[in-house]
């Protein structure tokens, strides 16, 4: 038996959570440390994972498969396709900037303060939250798959709650009232959402008699396995339901502001750009392969659904007083643009959705965590507590312009190619859809520009006139993303050549093809 | 004789048994109407046991006294204890356990 | 050869990535860095240049392929340029007026703390302008589109300080936003259309779709092309983007980013000869947008919105002529070439008084000026003849064209587009002779008075090292400012005769845009007899108006149409009242909705099981008794329950 590297791989920050929060409170330095190194540790496996995979290979690869729960023919089942390991990357790859920016978020407040702040318990949560998301990616058995979709929660409650932003206009008690109220909300909603997908989960059993993704899409593909019109509509309803409330989708989308807004940055950048992707994975993964017909009975609504996201999204981002509240909305716009791309079921569509869950992991990271510096310093969310930070931090600035301009999807910097693969992939098959998505570029340049006005430019408001710039450990958490921004933007095929053939074979499982342009005037 | 009858009086015992345990306030009489109870379906499983001519209700009798014995060890010590605290054998004075 | 190609880009592209990277250790030698390399392109175009001339004009397309960009099926976007004899055009005069813009920013920025950054941006706006009009494709030209728009946003804010300037830059790429939403739509319909966005297969193919959706194509790139290039209903952040460093004003804002759009409409010359709908609303777009701007730019007192104006109004002449098809295109071109000479001389012209004049744009608060800056007097005063299309200098060669041209387009189209393209031949003489004389002649309206109006602040940074109110020192520019002027100064006079003898430009253009001689109901040289008497009344009039008599420092009201003008002929007004307090209203009620509506769903629900929970769990009282009751009264119905089913 080869080396079981997709469990090694989620293995690895699983133990170091364990082991990071073994660490006595005295040595909460060493913590750090530990986390820091298991977080590489866990990006350098998932290089291993990059390299051994073979993109033109099987559909499944490096799978590992026991029985588990033999009662149930639940089996300990993984495998990583071209979609899942662009994914993981993206987490391993995130995780230690996420490490590193949050260094001192979760240091004990001055004396005097009654909470509690254990240090080591931020680094092992962040971890555990890795090591759930890893494994989520590899699943392909659908109760393993349910169980850490929704084990994810615990650690990120506590994540959300215990250890959120301490920047409040109203002081320490309410910023705790708040941030219970966010995590509680982010806790139930997504607990309603995975509620309605267990329920699909046994149904699916019920109807399939087995939870292994290969195996019951193989049944449905050549007929073995029939489901009733209605059934599949259901099943898909109770997946597709969970996975918009953690996507999320207009209107299940309203625990995203709150939770964002009351977490500290790197929280909240593990909220979106890692634990959210989940969602949308799984909606090209399982909603997609196990419910073809229904996908496509359902594609109508959830293509308004998507561009109501994105059009509702970046306009409340232009009204929105709060930083981080503000990322937040822009984030809710961005996945209407996943979800778009998903179910416009064209090559273009789906391949830009991948790259786009990608590309947006990193831009919203570097927005977010240059804006988590930012607000360190003022001890404020609020926009209009800023101006003129240009002048006094023009490095800090230059870098939150960057970021933004990649929220914008500037070309040139990576979510371009996927945004506009997404549009493509959406016009060809659905015209008025796709203009109207197209709209959303001017709301999204909008609040970017608006937010960079507001903060950078103008006058220097004398409470940020000492802020100082970026240190190193900040330029070492930024600098990379803004070189993968560009690289990805110039030369994205890395990641396209990965992603193509998996998307290749969820269009031959939906039985799609491209439409056919009207000339043939290609080569 | 006709073994319905043993089953009116198992009813019986049960409705004097399920009476007590409502209307009584001492824990010790409320204690025995219970053991009444679960006497009362002794008889009707030892009854039923002979009806069918077989013997699953005799052996679910024995099991029933050995968690009845049980139950007694438990619940006289939790009476006693309470009795201790309080000095009162009251149940109703016990109504810490509500939300 | 080709392998230069992409030399001519990476050149500034490193300076670029160099001056902003390379922090505070630059800031002595950044603005030299920044000239050499841009100067280094423009060597690198020649070179090309010299050998595609030395090719037969059938052979002067050189295709450079680098990588593939974005695979996704058939969906094939590549880096590949494509050096032909439009792009070169493009390419000499990017790099030659680029270099010379950066040689003035030289002195012009010298006391700018953050001029290393300035050529950092210059030199990423030359890099994404080559890129633009070197891409093979339209997403690669995208790229370019936005990266020029990238670069116009922060010079344009450049002085960031400024809430003006700020505010400008993001309007401006705001408006250019709405236009880049249709540059997107035309690639997307492209792909459906022709399953490619290349440029040699869909301009190859384009006769073969249908008119529907060439139609549709071409207005989409016309959208576009309005955004970029200022035009009408697009135009308003051309005004406000002078809040921009004078260079930036020249280089980015007269020369080159806004005639991109010019260049989209010429390059996809095979798309717009299949629609001729869409060329008509070309033309229109293009002579309504030549009046609107020569009129703003006649009531405009501050020098650099009434070039700005021109500018506008310039640019509508080169998309009228684009839009009359084959027999425009390469006038269209021409005029865009010897109006970068001439338009980018002005801008720098007016940069080196307003450097003499403690930064004043107020031309009410000039004049006299001519012996104070000969050199600066005697470029721009050619400039202005070149502009006015005085007879024998650049813009009479390429403008006579563009009117003959207008009047060819036949029947009563024509005639409207030509007397609009001579009316605005007219005001175009009147509103330059009246910035000519305003700044040159006339009494010297800056002594002893304060240099600034109240409502018209000028902070650039200069004026913070020579006190705000004292009286100007009218002087001329140190030689790195004039030596530019001059170059282009002799571009402006000699090279719409260079261009037109033996019509060089012509035969040099033909094979990429292709040309018809039109068929003009006027004779040449009736067409341009009418226009040198439009010329000579534009002038006239203007002298009338501000040589005869002296010109008030405080502009007067003025009649109806001179105040509409000097709001923009009120357009920013509706684009407020519209966009700005409607989007303003749509999403603060939005953001209610999201918070009542939406979430309060949410909360009410919570709030709803809150409650019900409060009542159920007066059940849980603690005694043991009610507890059994429950119990018994349970059991109860479960038995009652079973023995009605055995029942039914």
């Amino acid at each position: 038996m080869s080396f079981p590297l997709l469990t090694a791989t989620a293995a690895l920050p699983a133990l170091g959570a364990v082991a990071t929060a073994a660490v006595p409170a005295a040595r909460r330095t060493a913590a750090k440390w530990l986390a820091l190194l298991v977080s590489l540790a866990t990006l350098a496996l998932a290089v291993v994972v990059l390299v051994r995979f073979d993109p033109d290979g099987a559909r499944y690869q490096l799978t590992e498969s026991h029985a588990w729960i033999k009662a149930f023919g639940v089996r300990y089942e993984l495998g990583v396709d071209g979609i899942a390991v662009a994914l993981i990357a993206l987490t391993a790859l995130l995780i230690p900037f996420i490490v590193l920016a949050g260094w001192h978020d979760a240091d004990p407040l001055e004396t005097g303060s009654r909470r509690w702040r254990p240090t080591q318990g931020f680094f092992a949560l962040i971890l555990a939250v890795e090591a759930m998301v890893i494994i989520s990616f590899e699943a392909t058995d659908v109760f393993v798959f349910y169980i850490f979709f929704e084990a994810m929660l615990i650690p990120m409650y506590f994540l959300i709650g215990g250890f959120g932003d301490r920047a409040h206009e109203h002081g320490e008690e309410a910023a705790a009232t708040q941030r219970s109220y966010a995590a509680v909300k982010f806790l139930l909603y997504n607990l309603v959402g995975g509620l309605i997908m267990l329920a699909a989960v046994i149904g699916l059993y019920v109807v399939a008699g087995n939870f292994s993704l290969a195996e019951i899409a193989q049944a449905r593909a050549n007929g073995t396995l029939h489901m009733a019109t209605s059934t599949e509509r259901w099943l898909f309803l109770g997946f597709f339901f969970a996975f918009a409330v953690k996507a999320p989708l207009w209107p299940l989308h309203t625990w995203l502001p709150n939770a964002m807004q009351e977490s500290t940055a790197p929280v909240a950048v593990l909220i979106t750009a890692v634990v959210d992707k989940v969602g949308t994975f799984a909606m090209l993964r399982f909603c997609l392969q196990l419910f073809p017909e229904a996908s496509k009975w359902a594609t109508p609504v959830i293509l308004v659904l998507a561009v109501i996201s994105i059009v509702y999204g970046a306009l409340l981002a232009v009204g929105q007083r709060d930083i981080k509240r503000l990322v937040a909305y822009a984030s809710i716009s961005h996945f209407g643009f996943i979800v778009l791309g998903i179910f416009a079921m064209t090559s273009q569509g789906q391949s830009g959705a991948t790259l786009y869950m990608v590309n947006h992991g990193i831009s919203t990271a570097a927005l977010m965590l240059v804006a988590g510096f930012l607000i360190s310093r003022r001890g404020s969310r609020l926009i209009a507590d800023y101006g003129g930070v240009q002048k006094v931090a023009p490095v800090l600035a230059g870098t939150f312009l960057i970021g933004g301009l990649a929220t914008l999807s500037l070309p040139g910097l990576a979510p371009f190619v996927s945004e506009f693969l997404v549009l493509v992939g959406t016009f060809t098959r659905y015209p008025a859809i796709g203009v109207v998505a197209t709209f959303g570029i001017v709301l999204a340049a909008l609040y970017t520009l608006v937010l960079y006005q507001r903060t950078m430019t103008g006058p220097v408001k004398p409470e940020v006139s000492a802020m100082p710039d970026l240190r190193a450990r900040e330029l070492v958490v930024v600098a990379p993303l803004i070189v993968l921004l560009i690289f990805l933007g110039v030369y994205p095929k890395p990641v396209t050549d990965i992603v193509n053939p998996a998307v290749k074979q969820t269009m031959s499982d939906v039985q799609k093809k491209d439409p056919k342009p009207e000339v043939e005037a290609a080569k | 004789m006709n073994p319905v009858n043993y089953l009116y009086l198992a009813a019986l015992l049960f409705t004097i048994g399920a009476t007590g345990v409502l209307i009584r306030r001492n824990a010790i009489v409320v204690f025995m109407c219970v053991e009444l109870m679960l006497n009362a379906c002794n008889l009707a499983f030892v009854v039923f046991s002979r009806m069918h001519g077989n013997l699953d209700g005799q052996i679910i009798a024995f099991f029933t006294m050995v968690v009845a014995a049980a139950e007694v060890v438990v619940g006289l010590a939790i009476i006693v204890s309470l009795f201790r605290t309080r000095h009162s054998a009251s149940v109703d004075d016990a109504s810490l356990m509500k939300l | 050869m080709e392998k230069l190609i992409a030399l001519l880009i990476a050149a500034p592209l490193l300076g670029a990535a160099v001056l902003l990277v390379g922090g505070r250790r630059l800031d002595r030698v950044g603005h030299w860095i920044g000239t050499l390399l841009s100067t280094a392109s423009f060597v690198i175009g020649l070179v090309l240049f010299a050998g595609l001339l030395g090719r037969n004009a059938e052979h002067r397309t050189l295709i450079q392929h680098l990588w593939t960009w974005v695979p996704v099926e058939s969906f094939q976007a590549d880096v590949t340029f494509r050096l032909d004899q439009l792009s070169m055009t493009f390419v000499l005069l990017i790099t030659g007026v680029g270099s010379l813009i950066h040689l003035y920013s030289v002195g012009y920025m010298a006391h700018d703390e953050r001029r290393r950054r300035f050529f950092g941006y210059l030199n990423l706006f030359l890099a994404a302008m080559l890129l633009l009009v070197l891409a093979d494709n339209y997403l690669l030209l995208y790229v370019g589109w936005e990266g020029v728009g990238l670069a116009s946003y922060l010079l344009i804010g450049f002085w960031q300080h400024k809430p003006s300037a700020a505010t400008a830059a993001k309007k401006a790429f705001l408006v250019n936003r709405v236009g880049d939403v249709g540059l997107s739509i035309a690639i997307m319909l492209l792909f459906t259309t022709f399953g490619t966005f290349a440029f040699g297969p869909v301009l190859d193919h384009a006769g073969s779709a249908s008119e529907g959706k060439l139609t549709a194509i071409a207005l989409m790139l016309l959208l576009a092309a309005c955004g970029k290039s200022a035009q009408v209903p697009l135009q308003s952040w051309l005004g406000d983007a002078m809040e921009g460093p004078t260079p930036v004003s020249a280089l980015i804002h007269a020369a080159t980013m806004v005639t991109a759009g010019v260049y989209l409409i010429v390059r996809s010359a095979a798309v717009f000869n299949a629609a001729p709908d869409a060329q008509l609303v070309v033309t229109v777009v293009g002579a309504v947008t030549l009046l609107f701007g020569a009129i703003v730019g006649c009531a405009k007192d501050d020098i650099k919105k009434a070039l700005a104006g021109s500018t506008m109004s310039q640019i509508g002449y080169m998309v009228l002529a684009a839009g009359l098809g084959p027999v425009g295109y390469v006038f269209a071109i021409m005029h865009l070439v010897t109006h970068g000479f001439f338009k980018a001389g002005l801008f720098l012209g007016a940069g080196s008084v307003m450097h003499g004049m403690n930064d004043e744009v107020d031309m009410r608060k000039y004049g006299g000026l001519r012996t104070y800056m000969p050199v600066t007097f005697v470029t721009f005063g050619l400039g202005y003849l070149a502009i006015i299309g005085f007879p024998g200098l650049s813009g009479f060669f390429s403008k006579d064209k563009i009117i003959e041209a207008a009047f060819a387009k036949g029947g009563t189209e024509g005639w409207i587009l030509g007397g609009a393209a001579l009316l605005g031949a007219a005001i175009t003489a009147f509103y330059m002779t009246r910035v000519m004389l305003m700044t040159f002649f006339g009494e010297e309206r800056w002594r002893s008075r304060p240099t600034r109006s109240p409502e018209a602040p000028s902070a650039e940074p200069a004026a913070e090292h020579q006190g705000e109110h004292a009286e100007p020192h009218p002087h001329e520019s140190p030689k790195v400012m004039t030596i530019p002027m001059i170059v282009l100064a002799v571009g402006s006079v000699f090279g719409g005769a260079f261009f037109s003898v033996g019509d060089r430009f012509l035969h040099w253009l033909e094979p990429v845009t292709g040309h018809s001689e039109g068929d003009s109901p006027l004779s040449a040289a009736t067409v341009t007899g009418a226009t040198m008497v439009c010329l000579v009344a534009g002038v006239a009039i203007a002298w009338a108006q501000y040589g005869r008599k002296p010109v008030p420092a405080v502009a007067p009201r003025g009649s109806l149409l001179t105040r509409a003008a000097r709001r923009d002929l009120y357009q920013d007004d509706l684009n407020h009242v519209v966009l700005v307090r409607g989007g303003e209203h749509l999403t603060r009620s939005l953001v209610y909705v999201d918070h009542t509506l939406v979430d309060g769903v949410v909360n009410g629900t919570a709030a709803g099981f809150g409650g019900l929970s409060g009542r159920l769990r007066r059940l849980q009282n603690g005694f043991a008794r009610s507890y059994a009751v429950s119990m018994f009264g349970g059991a109860a119905l479960l038995v009652a329950a079973t023995l009605l089913m055995r029942a039914v």
